[in-house]
């Protein structure tokens, strides 16, 4: 764990639209292992929120148990934050949002959380279509409880005792995909450049937004033989492209040649850029999502970027069609039908 | 001899499931009831869609004992497969109704009761075309018949009918005719009416006839819940069919179509919960129903609820456990499951409706608790108050009643308070004050979590600050003692040294067991109690009396144990009245126990 943390902050550390320095998006000091990949990924969100300006009591952060569900306490810590029970973040998430559709849902989960004991109730939330962001820090272990193998150990990785895993290999990218996930990527907790602007877009996408982030486990999973480790997933990864997350508000400043870039509108007039993008590669068909994700296994690559990105499905609430106000703030004047509407249902009751 | 009584026995139908034959069986009832006459009908169904037999009993009692009774005084049998046994129910001088297109066997035959032989199944080949119509018609025609027999009023059956097919009118002659068929055929082979007879009457005024699954769907609807999550289980399946069917009609904007509700139907039990709880969170009112399993599934998150303090408003409509146990028969039997739900230290408030009216009362009454609480509320109903019909004094809402939404910090609170611990016990009730996401851009923010934390929501393991807030928990509960509803009695002061206690769907047959104790010299003071957990009221009416009969539907008495636990009773007081084979408890079974004539059966 990291013990010290400067307080001293330059004085002029820049502010973002709201007058708000990077350190107001930060939360408590991490208590997890130094060098842990997820304290990289918090440092991502953190400077995602700090560059759309984000206003920290519009986003609920939520996640389930692990070392990746501790996050939320170590970024965002003027936002609201649930720590629930293990493997079930998204029903708690789908209920919040249901409350109040007018936040961002910011979920944070492990492949011990998601891929094994919260299998149920992450695929349905994907079914569901719920307006989130969905981050799991993968690192193919159980790290709270020292380092048992996980769901998404790919098989023959080694572990630090020296077994190497038997058991088929769940992909959450490309099992999001094929439940119908609106927004799917994969990035690198070392790879910032890459991560930023994926939250940021994810986070106006509406609909389900999941990032599964390779984020090495320092103390169990990084050792040699292990497919989980830094220097494996360094030496593997290949992007599809890359990505700018442009704001609504932005004035167009680049322009890319005919043929590297794409640019997909979002429901919020925002807009995703992609630059260098690899030959014959569009991430809003979903055909060819799949087919790049089977050949980057076949080539033991691992696919990283925005793989696939639907922007125009339903989400949960307009699936259930309800009012665009917060159910959260209707009063008993809205949802009290009173004494006389009673009396006929007696009425037709007796 | 032939039985004799005026609105005052029991009839039941002998049906296969899936053959249209419940609700001809609720037009009988209803008839009756819109004559004025208490009545108690009760379903009696197999886990299985079609096919299996299925009985339909209906209690007329001028007296208004709706407690079910033992003993058939009138059996009307139109399934072979449960025919011998159905024989066999009927008490001496009472009438068996069977249909005679074939002929009865030999070993059907009893000489102590009377036989009424109706062709059904010829009559409807003779005058409906479909298989079908044959098959829903000839339940028509065995009401016909006991109209004529017991000399209802027909003119009552026939506006139900009526009313019943509003929306598809050409089927209403075809009743009518079905209807004519039964009473004509009685006319023309039997001396009617019978020994049994229905004579209008007025008391029922005003009541209406629902189940309370229906009751607790629109208690929800009143109580302002927007967000609805749940797995289907029988026998909790209809409260959020229910609350959408009245939602779609109450709470649908009317100028732009969309909903002021959302109705989850979740992959499990566990994630219904957890949507509940996200929701709640959120400050959105929210609530799931279930059965025992579910409950028994919704463990952990519970034990979430409690210690994090979100409210919850969870509907447990209980049946026969353990495991599966019997899904479609009733019993009082999650009550120490539900009391201490989850591992750890927890314990739950709930409530104990025994009436529609109650369940609708009770439900938003839930909401409102586990608000001011901030802790889940159970409603602890069951299958025969949830899925059977039952009359019941009106619904009512006070429009002057405001929601209790509990110790919520605005926006402006949090301007105003110097400083503020979302688990700092200010008021001294153990209740501290929560926010809500997105209530103020500087304030308020905390994190929500199961594990130990200090006043201030920060992590800690320090044992003192765990104490601290476990002790805490335990002045809330104080609180929650004396916020729930207060038990009912049924004497101004205490008359007896005895007393008997009982709850939920144990309530009618044990009012009936007091009037024929009290007939037999045996006067017993009575409370039904209406929560947990109990009460000063609770604990001084055990404590003025020596004897004290516990009324419950499950094996182990846990109610009993309930009370024992939490008041510190000497055992010996408390003696058991139970009832654990799955079928409402009687008043029969509930005076011989306390006359001294206990059986082994389970009722």
């Amino acid at each position: 764990m990291t013990y010290l943390r400067p307080k001293f902050r330059h004085p002029e550390s820049p502010k973002n639209n709201l007058g708000y320095t990077r350190q107001y998006y930060e939360g408590a000091l991490s208590t997890l292992c130094a060098g842990c990949g997820h304290d990289s990924i918090s440092g991502a969100i953190i400077q995602a929120c700090f560059e759309i300006d984000l206003e920290p009591h519009r986003l609920a952060k939520l996640s389930g148990i692990g070392c990746s569900s501790k996050t939320p306490t170590y970024f965002l810590g003027n936002s609201h934050g649930f720590n629930s029970v293990h493997g079930r973040m998204p029903s708690v998430a789908t209920g919040a949002n249901l409350a109040n559709r007018d936040l961002i849902y910011l979920g944070v989960s492990g492949d011990g959380d998601s891929a094994s004991i919260g299998m149920g109730q992450f695929v349905h939330a994907i079914r569901r279509n719920l307006n989130i962001v969905y981050i799991v820090m993968n690192n193919g272990c159980y790290g709270l409880t020292k380092g048992q193998d996980s769901a998404t150990a790919d098989v023959g990785s080694v572990n630090k005792s020296g077994a190497a895993n038997q058991f088929s290999t769940i992909d959450l990218v490309g099992l999001a995909l094929e439940l119908g996930a609106t927004f799917v990527g994969r990035s690198f907790s070392g790879d910032k450049a890459q991560l930023v602007p994926m939250i940021k877009a994810a986070m106006a996408h509406r609909g389900f937004a999941f990032i599964d982030v390779l984020s090495p486990c320092v103390t169990f999973n990084n050792n040699p033989g292990s497919t989980k480790s830094y220097d494996y997933v360094r030496a593997h990864l290949e992007a599809t492209a890359a990505v700018d997350y442009v704001p609504f508000k932005s004035e167009i400043t680049a322009s890319y040649p005919e043929g590297t870039g794409k640019t997909i509108r979002l429901h919020d007039d925002s807009e995703i850029r992609l630059r260098k993008l690899a030959s014959g590669w569009d991430p809003t068909d979903r055909g060819l999502a799949f087919a790049r994700l089977q050949e980057s296994r076949s080539n033991n690559e691992i696919l990283t970027g925005l793989i696939y990105l639907d922007p125009n499905r339903k989400d949960l609430h307009e699936m259930l069609d309800t009012v665009g106000q917060p159910l959260n703030t209707l009063t008993e004047q809205d949802l009290c039908p009173g004494q006389s509407a009673l009396e006929a249902i007696n009425a037709e009751n007796r | 001899m032939r039985l004799t009584a005026t609105n005052d026995f029991v009839i039941r139908f002998a049906n296969v499931n899936g053959t249209g034959s419940s609700s001809a069986n609720n037009l009988f009832a209803k008839s009756i009831f819109r004559m004025g006459i208490p009545v108690a009908p009760k379903n009696i169904f197999p886990s299985n869609i079609q096919g299996l037999q299925t009985w339909y009993d209906v209690r007329v009692s001028e007296k208004g004992y709706l407690g079910r009774r033992d003993g058939v005084d009138i059996m009307v049998s139109v399934n072979p497969q449960s025919m011998k046994e159905d024989v066999a129910t009927v008490r001496p001088n009472g009438y068996f109704i069977y249909d005679n297109s074939r002929p009865l066997d030999k070993s059907l035959q009893r000489e102590d009761i009377h036989y009424i032989g109706i062709p059904m199944i010829r009559l409807c080949q003779q005058n409906f075309e479909s298989p079908r119509q044959q098959q829903l018609l000839k339940n028509v025609i065995y009401v016909g018949a006991l109209a004529t027999l017991l000399d209802m009023e027909i003119e009552v059956v026939k506006s139900l009918i009526s009313e019943q097919f509003r929306k598809k009118e050409k089927l209403i002659p075809l009743n009518f005719k079905a209807l004519e068929l039964g009473v004509e055929y009685i006319k023309a082979h039997y001396e009617y009416p019978l020994g049994l007879q229905v004579k209008r009457r007025d008391k029922v005024p005003g009541h209406i006839m629902i189940d309370g699954n229906t009751a607790c769907g629109l208690g929800a609807i009143y109580a302002g819940a927007t967000v609805a999550a749940w797995y289907p289980i029988t026998p909790s399946t209809s409260v959020v069919q229910a609350f959408e069917k009245y939602a779609q009609r109450l709470r649908t904007d009317p100028e732009t179509g969309r909903r002021k509700y959302a109705v989850v139907q979740a992959e499990d039990e566990l994630a219904a919960i957890g949507v509940v709880i996200g929701a709640m969170w959120n400050g959105a009112r929210a609530f799931t129903a279930t059965s025992g399993p579910g409950v028994s599934l919704m463990n952990e998150f519970i034990g979430l609820a409690y210690f994090a303090e979100i409210p919850v408003v969870l509907i447990d409509v209980q049946r026969g456990g353990p495991s599966t146990g019997m899904p479609t028969r009733t019993q009082q039997s999650d009550l120490l499951l539900a009391a201490y739900a989850s591992h750890g230290d927890t314990k739950h408030p709930l409530l104990f409706p025994s009436t529609p009216k109650e369940c609708f009362e009770m439900t938003a009454d839930a909401f409102d608790l586990a608000e001011r609480l901030q802790t889940p509320v159970l409603v602890m109903t069951d299958l025969d108050l949830g899925m059977n019909d039952h009359i019941s004094p009106p619904f009512e809402w006070d429009e002057a009643r405001q929601y209790d939404r509990g110790k919520v910090l605005g926006a402006e609170d949090l301007d105003r308070l110097q400083e503020w611990g979302r688990y700092l016990d200010i008021d001294g009730d153990g209740i501290p004050y929560r926010t809500l996401p997105g209530t103020h851009p500087t304030k308020g923010s905390y994190f929500t979590r199961g594990t130990s934390k200090d006043e201030f929501a920060r992590y800690t393991e320090n044992g003192d600050a765990y104490v601290r807030n476990m002790d805490r928990l335990l002045v809330k509960w104080g609180t929650a003692k004396e916020a729930v509803p207060a038990p009912e009695f049924f004497q101004q002061k205490n008359e007896s040294r005895d007393g008997i206690l009982f709850f939920g769907t144990s309530s009618y047959p044990a009012m009936e067991a007091m009037d024929d104790l009290r007939a037999a010299g045996h006067q017993l003071d009575a409370m039904r109690l209406k929560a947990f957990p109990f009460g000063k009221a609770v604990s001084d009416f055990i404590d003025t009396h020596d004897r004290i009969y516990v009324v419950e539907q499950n094996r182990d008495a846990q109610m009993r144990t309930l009370l024992i636990n939490e008041l510190d009773i000497n055992p010996q007081k408390l003696v058991s009245v139970l009832a654990y084979d799955g079928f409402p408890i009687t008043a029969d079974r509930i005076r011989t126990h306390v006359l001294g004539e206990p059986s082994n059966r389970g009722n």
